[in-house]
């Protein structure tokens, strides 16, 4: 730890905001432990970690949306924990969210002033706030925007320029931008980063959270490395080189929980195949093929196309367009009950397993043989008996913990229910299984039997696509990683390739290949 | 130029509806045998004035996102209670008329309060309170009856023009009906001020997204709670115009239900979207004037588009029909959804 207590801050310059032993827990997911942080005034504070560290957690604690479980919170020198986001951003913390919080039925000039418009008569005086838009827009650079369009009629760039006059607007202390840039497009980008650079000089402290190293670089101070809920380093700008920050944001290695590899021999029957995917914008040309008896893996930051790849597999997606193969047949699925008819026998494991995967208040056997009913009925009638033996057996199989199958699914712990998950869609005899990030959030003792459930799956005959946030998994379980950005298959790893550190530059679309020394870590 | 086009375009839905009601009263007045005059004008405003009061009562929880079952009922009962309390000298009048406001804002702050604080859905919180505002209207008044001044109806219909110079009372209110006039005040004292204000703005926000709005800071819980006390006061106004109009107050469910469909048929044929966030009062006005031109067409006519014969009977279900067409046309957004699990929510 070096976040330095008292005044003086990070490079000398006086701490404007500071945490002190700040936890967070969702459930039971420590998204925060003990974290100590400050920011100080005039700099632009860099955050930067691997999916799940922490910083989205710690941006949302800035703007008053969450509230720590544990810990102090200082805003010059006076306490500040914020009862809502309205709060804080009376205090002057202004946060551009990754989601961005605009009104997409409101005029830009709406969203600028949503909360403190110019008023006459104590009502809105529209034509003030169209003028005071207007000059705002064209003294941060962008005259060209018209305050009186709608947000959902401006491009995701353009959103992004108005979400940030809109923080703007509020005269802000400390101006948090959570990926704020992602969606920008590269003519905005630049002239970003020198409103950022002269807001600065300005005097106003800027927290830049961003996945992309370069753009990193251009503006930070100061650099703060998160790992799994830990503030790990802070360090001055230029004092550490990529590679030495990847490996901060990677951290030691977990032990072994993962089932050997048989090693996967290319060239065996076709599972599933697809080529030219394309659902724009977040799918562009993917192409790919897995094995039967392969497994592998889709790795990269949150949010580059996975879920829609899995989801358009699944037919949930209109207008995909494309061609999808299984077993070297061509196919086309519309609906997730053609995915699972007895031709395509495709199964998705999805990411939300309270919304998606269960019927929460249904009893556990009904959740289990819910996909697989049509093998159930003689008639138009289920057959219970047949229904309770299968459940039974896959129940046994899996070792899912539950007292009694006639208790709703929604009283068992989240690792069981994930089984419960896995259950119905072993119960259709899946040969093409598609997982959505499946062991987020569920111990490591039901991970490790997911694990080995995959692998027995392959070694039957199925091809499984994984998507996993998780980069042990990938590393682990995977024959084969696939690394998606920005919608498109950015690098394909195979064997020792594997690495954290190739996922991490590869996710993070560092393109430089990583010198050995980091590469054998 | 390009700002009058996007002014334009923001309010497509509600320039479709004021053509559609141009077109439809032309051939209504073409069908009317006597031609168009005066009176005619009149008694359509004036059968069309409480429907256009409860939908604009309507539209401010739809545009929340949220719905109000209750707002029949709430019209309802504020009739049986001017059939009470409004009655004699001018000073009892004013007493009364206070009475009925407060007691419409009170039946929406009740339903705000329940949606916003007791987090029950719009739908099941204000259909409840609904039978219990029809409750209290079947105890003010368990058989038609009662008595609303006369006095105060000819001054809100009629007489209020004699009091003007001859000469601007023959010019206005021979042609310009006293209920167009009233429904403009409503528009201009309650409705725009709303609108325009930091509150009424947190209604169109909290139906646009709610969660942008409350990161953005909105109080949405002021908004929303604001949205059903406005919905119960322009009901009110709704009701004790309807007092007026029949000098009596009468408990009737079947009329009330009507009411009801009607306001949420009007809001969407107005352009207000049922999803929230877009739309506006003075689109539903349109709207419930659309449905009253399609009745008053029915009753020229004596046939639903030329061809069945219309009864009394028949009319809950042709206006069930039109209500569905209605909202039917509002949802056709679903056809560019590209996720289908978007189509669940």
């Amino acid at each position: 730890m070096t976040v330095p207590d008292g005044t003086a801050g990070p490079i000398g310059r006086p701490v404007l905001w500071e945490a002190h032993g700040i936890t967070k827990r969702y459930g039971g997911v420590v998204a925060l432990e003990n974290v100590d942080f400050a920011c100080s005034a005039g700099t632009i504070h860099a955050i930067v970690g691997e999916n799940g560290a922490g910083k989205s957690t710690l941006v949302k604690i800035m703007a008053g949306v969450v509230r720590p479980d544990a810990g102090e919170i200082w805003l010059e020198g006076r306490p500040a924990t914020f009862t809502g986001p309205a709060a804080a951003a009376a205090a002057g913390m202004s946060c551009v969210f990754q989601e961005l919080s605009l009104l997409p039925h409101l005029s830009v000039a709406d969203n600028i002033f949503i909360t403190n418009p110019p008023r006459r008569w104590g009502l809105i005086n529209v034509t003030a706030q169209r003028r005071e838009a207007e000059s705002l827009l064209a003294k941060l650079g962008w005259p060209d925007i018209n305050p009186r369009l709608k947000i959902r009629d401006l491009s995701l760039s353009r959103r992004q320029i108005v979400e940030i006059a809109k923080m703007m607007a509020r005269r802000p202390k400390i101006l948090i931008l959570d990926e704020a840039t992602s969606a920008l497009a590269a003519e905005d980008v630049s002239k970003v980063f020198e409103l950022l650079l002269r807001l600065r000089d300005e005097g106003m402290t800027i927290v830049y959270i961003s996945h992309r190293l370069n753009e990193v670089d251009r503006l930070a101070d100061l650099y703060s490395v998160f790992r799994n809920g830990h503030h790990v380093d802070t360090f001055a700008k230029g004092t550490r080189t990529h590679h030495q920050i990847v490996q901060l944001m990677i951290g030691r290695h977990v032990e072994r929980l993962f089932p050997p590899r048989p090693g996967y021999v290319a060239g065996g029957p076709p599972g599933l195949q697809i080529r030219n995917l394309n659902w724009p914008p977040r799918l562009a040309n993917i192409s790919l093929a897995v094995g039967c008896g392969e497994i592998v893996g889709l790795g990269g930051l949150d949010g580059q196309g996975q879920r829609e790849l899995l989801l358009g597999l699944f037919g949930v997606l209109r207008q995909l367009r494309g061609a999808v193969e299984i077993g070297g047949q061509p196919r086309r699925i519309g609906s997730p009950a053609q995915a699972k008819s007895s031709n395509n026998r495709m199964a998705l494991i999805p990411e939300d397993r309270k919304t998606e995967g269960l019927v929460l208040s249904l009893p556990v056997f009904e959740n289990i043989s819910l996909s697989s009913l049509r093998d159930l009925t003689t008639g138009v009638w289920i057959d219970r008996k047949k229904e309770a033996n299968r459940v039974d057996a896959i129940v046994r199989r899996l070792q899912i913990k539950v007292g009694n199958v006639g208790a709703p699914v929604g009283t068992l712990s989240g690792g069981n229910q994930q089984k419960v998950v896995l259950a119905k869609w072993l119960l259709t005899d899946p040969r093409v299984v598609l997982l959505n990030d499946p062991t987020r959030g569920i111990d490591i003792g039901t991970k490790q039997e997911i694990y080995q459930l995959l692998r027995n799956l392959a070694d039957e005959g199925a091809a499984i696509l994984f998507y996993s946030t998780d980069y042990d998994e990938l590393i682990g379980c995977c024959d084969r990683v696939l690394i998606l950005y920005e919608g498109r298959i950015a690098r394909e790893l195979t064997g020792s390739d594997i690495t954290e550190t190739n996922i991490v530059a590869a996710s993070l679309n560092v393109h430089s290949p990583l010198p050995a020394a980091v590469a054998g870590e | 130029m390009t700002n009058v086009r996007l002014l334009l375009r923001y309010n497509q839905s509600l320039l479709l509806a004021i053509l559609l009601f141009l077109g439809l009263y032309g051939t209504y007045v073409e069908l009317q045998p006597r031609g168009y005059d005066a009176f005619i004008a009149n008694s359509n405003v004036n059968q069309g004035f409480g429907i256009a009061m409860v939908s604009m009562a309507q539209t401010v929880p739809v545009l929340t996102g949220g719905l109000d079952l209750s707002v029949g009922a709430v019209m309802t009962m504020v009739d049986c209670l001017a059939s009470v309390v409004l009655n004699g000298s001018p000073l009892q009048l004013a007493w009364g008329l206070f009475v009925c406001l407060a007691a419409g804002l009170g039946c929406g702050l009740v339903n705000g309060c329940i949606v916003v604080y007791g987090r029950i859905q719009p739908i099941i919180a204000t259909l409840a309170t609904g039978a219990i505002f029809m409750g209290f209207a079947l105890v003010l008044r368990p058989s038609p009856g009662g008595t609303v001044s006369g006095a105060l109806s000819n001054v809100l219909t009629y007489e209020l023009g004699d009091a003007l110079p001859a000469a601007l009372h023959a010019r206005l209110f021979n042609y310009i009906p006293m209920e167009f006039v009233l429904l403009i005040l409503v528009v201009v004292v309650v409705w725009l001020p709303f609108r325009r204000s930091v509150i009424g703005r947190g209604c169109y926000a909290a139906g646009s997204s709610e969660n942008a709005a409350y990161v953005s800071g909105v109080n949405v819980s002021a908004s929303k709670l604001s949205a059903y006390a406005m919905a119960g006061l322009l009901s009110a106004i709704g009701g004790i115009f309807l007092g007026l109009q029949t000098q009596s107050g009468e408990a009737n469910l079947v009329q009330s239900g009507l009411l009801t469909l009607n306001s949420i048929a009007a809001v969407v044929i107005g352009g207000t979207s049922l999803v929230g966030g877009v739309g506006g009062c003075v689109g539903s006005i349109f709207g419930a004037y659309i449905l009253t031109t399609i009745n008053a067409m029915l009753q020229v006519t004596n046939t639903i588009l030329w061809v069945i014969p219309a009864s009394p009977l028949i009319q809950p279900l042709f206006e069930g029909v039109v209500v569905l067409f209605a909202v039917s046309a509002g949802a056709a957004r679903v056809f560019w959804v590209r996720n289908r699990l978007e189509l669940l929510r």
